[in-house]
């Protein structure tokens, strides 16, 4: 019988990434860097919904998944335009310098 | 095996995600962010989610990691300069980040025992393969939401061209 690994194993492992992702999403001062540390953040949380559809054998959560992908690729299309929409006008991609709606 | 894989690919997982906090060129941090999407899907097979493994590595580390080492080639971007708003972020990222880890870590490994362990393959109620239950929910139960996710994708790609479009033309 092979080992097994609890599944609170993989929920540690999705928590892990996602704090990466939090600390690098404040962290981060290049537009794009932080748009990727969002990506890293909705990729944990796939894995916490993937981990629980296989502890309580229910599809459900891998239908989730396929609705956060979906969603995921729809945002990264609109952020990537938003982004190269930025950068025409304020020839910059550090968010320092975009501070237009800033008090 | 299932051990093993878990060891494995979760480690590289972590160390593409520290990879792409710790560099500073926006595409070493792409890059990286393949390296840990590559092994999600492996974890993602090794619980049983066959469809969603093969969907990660076309849709994520194919087309959206494509998508942003593309508009990365197309700004030119270079490194990212320090500023006086990062130290801040610094003050309060870290210990943001590991606050929230050591809570999500803290109730993951309480309810460890009612969570029991993870075995190779899927373990889904009905005999059903995966791809089969999957898409026998998605085109009966849940028909309509899927159907509005391809209005979702039309729009994002239509909002898409008209952000992206020079405006003095």
């Amino acid at each position: 019988m092979a080992a097994q690994v609890p599944t609170a194993y993989y929920l540690v492992l999705a928590a892990i990434l996602f704090s990466i992702g939090v600390g690098s999403f404040l962290i981060k001062r290049n537009i794009i860097t932080i748009f990727i540390s969002i990506e890293l953040m909705l990729n944990a949380v796939n894995l916490t919904f993937v981990a629980f559809a296989h502890q309580w054998h229910q599809i459900s959560g891998q239908i989730f998944v396929f609705f956060v992908m979906v969603v995921a690729a729809a945002e990264a299309a609109v952020g990537l335009a938003i982004i190269i929409a930025i950068f025409r006008t304020r020839q910059t991609l550090n968010v320092d310098q975009i501070d237009l709606m800033k008090l | 095996m299932q051990l093993a894989l878990f060891i494995i690919f979760g480690a590289l997982a972590v160390a593409g995600a520290l990879n792409l906090l710790l560099q500073r060129h926006p595409i070493n941090s792409a890059l990286s962010l393949v390296v840990v999407m590559m092994s999600l899907a492996v974890l993602y097979w090794s619980l049983g989610a066959e469809f969603l493994a093969a969907a990660q590595v076309i849709v994520y580390s194919g087309a959206i990691m494509v998508l942003f080492v593309f508009v990365i080639m197309l700004l030119n971007a270079g490194k990212e300069e320090k500023t006086t708003g990062s130290r801040a972020a610094y003050i309060a990222g870290f210990p943001g980040a590991a606050a929230i880890f050591c809570l999500l870590t803290f109730v993951f490994l309480s309810e460890q025992k009612a969570l029991g362990v993870a075995n190779l393959g899927g373990h889904l109620n009905s005999g059903l393969n995966n791809i089969e239950e999957l898409s026998r929910v998605l085109f009966t139960k849940l028909l309509l939401p899927f159907e509005v996710t391809s209005v979702l994708i039309l729009v994002a790609i239509l909002g898409a061209v008209v952000l992206a479009r020079k405006e003095d033309q």
